[in-house]
């Protein structure tokens, strides 16, 4: 494998942030918002799909000339369908409360729209360096975006980080951000936050190429 | 007779796979914006989910108790050839719906709502008959949101939203109002309670 070059660099850095599935994308929204209402199962759910994504990323791009195009949809499946059973039961081995809490999403990351779109759009083009660096990338983009709301929802929702009591015994916590509705709620004001960031910042650059042509 | 009404209800409304348990957002979101294509993808979806119960019910009674293991791999590719089934369908027979559906029709196939569908009723030892209940339920459940929420849309575009609002963010923050107006349907229940 060729020593990381710049290039490989910016595919790992765009999923961070420039191209972050959850918060500029939107895919992947099903788990993202359904176990996000603690730390602990956000970053679990998080690693999980990342290590589900570098997995099939590599073997996709190194059978990317034997797979035949009209099967390669079920060919890519059954890949990370095979890996999240990996991920299932090793979870179940190793952690089983995390397992139980999580239940039916654990299987359900192989039909996490990333995943499978990261597989057709960039893995099934790409040789595996650079594959493998994207997927990364995405991975853990998804991993901290999904520990930022599950950060939000625990604090709001129970008073708690990582389950330490954070403020006194005389909050009140909001219990609908722990609730479905808290999921889209909470996602839609950092969407709102990061549109007024953006805007903002456009303002900005308008008014500055006013100020050099003046 | 009680126990299936209560399963298509809880499935329709109650526990509203899209509003509650955030399964099938990528179609809720993606192809909300017309009305007439939501009901369309709506019903397609209904279709598929009922053929994938009886699979599902058919894989966990005669072969999965020899190899538990492989469930998921099976299930999605039960999944796969079905979605590939009504898409060829859909191609013949409505060519304009198979455009304005587009690239949502494949990805119904990673659609979680019908993995999810045939998870869940494993997980609740569900009968062949209480199976099918379960998807017309799910499927009502899924058509109905998407309809609702492609009205919204609708109604969205005609007026003087903030442009910081719009978009996504807007459409998060309206799925989540509407998941609390469905939330109010556990009150139906509140004697049988889930």
């Amino acid at each position: 494998m060729p020593p990381p070059s710049k290039p490989l660099g910016d595919e790992f850095l765009k999923g961070l942030w420039k191209e972050n599935p959850i918060f500029i994308q939107v895919l992947g929204m099903c788990p993202a918002l359904a176990v996000t209402n603690s730390v602990v199962n956000a970053l679990a759910m998080g690693l999980a799909t990342c290590f589900v994504l570098v997995c099939s990323s590599f073997f996709v791009s190194s059978l990317r000339r034997f797979i035949p195009r009209p099967v390669r949809i079920s060919t890519y499946i059954v890949i990370i369908a095979t890996f999240v059973t990996l991920t299932d039961l090793v979870l179940a081995a190793l952690v089983p409360d995390v397992h139980r809490a999580l239940g039916a999403f654990i299987p359900l990351i192989v039909v996490n729209c990333l995943i499978l779109g990261r597989q057709e759009a960039f893995a099934s083009k790409n040789p595996v360096p650079r594959a493998v660096a994207d997927a990364a990338g995405m991975g853990v983009g998804f991993a901290f975006a999904l520990t930022c709301l599950g950060a939000i929802r625990e604090i709001l929702g129970a008073g708690t980080f990582l389950g330490v009591p954070l403020f006194g015994p005389h909050f009140e916590p909001w219990v609908i951000m722990l609730l479905p509705p808290g999921g889209f709620l909470s996602l839609g004001f950092l969407l709102l936050f990061f549109n007024a960031l953006k805007q903002a910042r456009d303002r900005r650059r308008a008014a500055a190429a006013r100020g050099e042509t003046a | 007779m009680g126990d299936l009404i209560w399963i298509f209800v809880a499935a329709m409304l109650v526990n509203n796979f899209t509003l509650a348990y955030f399964l099938g957002l990528c179609p809720f979101l993606g192809v909300s914006g017309r009305l007439d294509t939501a009901l369309r993808l709506g019903l397609a979806n209904i279709f598929v989910m009922v053929i994938t119960s009886s699979c599902a019910w058919l894989l966990n009674t005669f072969v999965l108790p020899h190899a538990p293991y492989l469930r998921l791999i099976a299930f999605i590719i039960v999944v796969a050839s079905t979605v590939q089934f009504v898409e060829m369908v859909i191609r013949k027979m409505s060519p304009a719906l198979f455009r304005a559906l587009g690239i949502f029709l494949p990805l119904i196939t990673t659609n979680c709502a019908i993995l999810g569908l045939a998870l869940f009723q494993t997980n609740r030892g569900y009968d062949f008959l209480e199976g099918l209940v379960f998807a017309l339920g799910a499927g009502g459940g899924l058509t109905l949101a998407l309809v609702v929420m492609a009205g919204l849309r609708e109604e969205t575009r005609v007026l003087d939203i903030p442009k910081v609002v719009q978009g996504m963010a807007l459409y998060m923050i309206l799925a989540g109002i509407l998941s609390m107006a469905f939330m109010g349907f556990a009150g139906l229940f509140s004697s049988g309670g889930s």
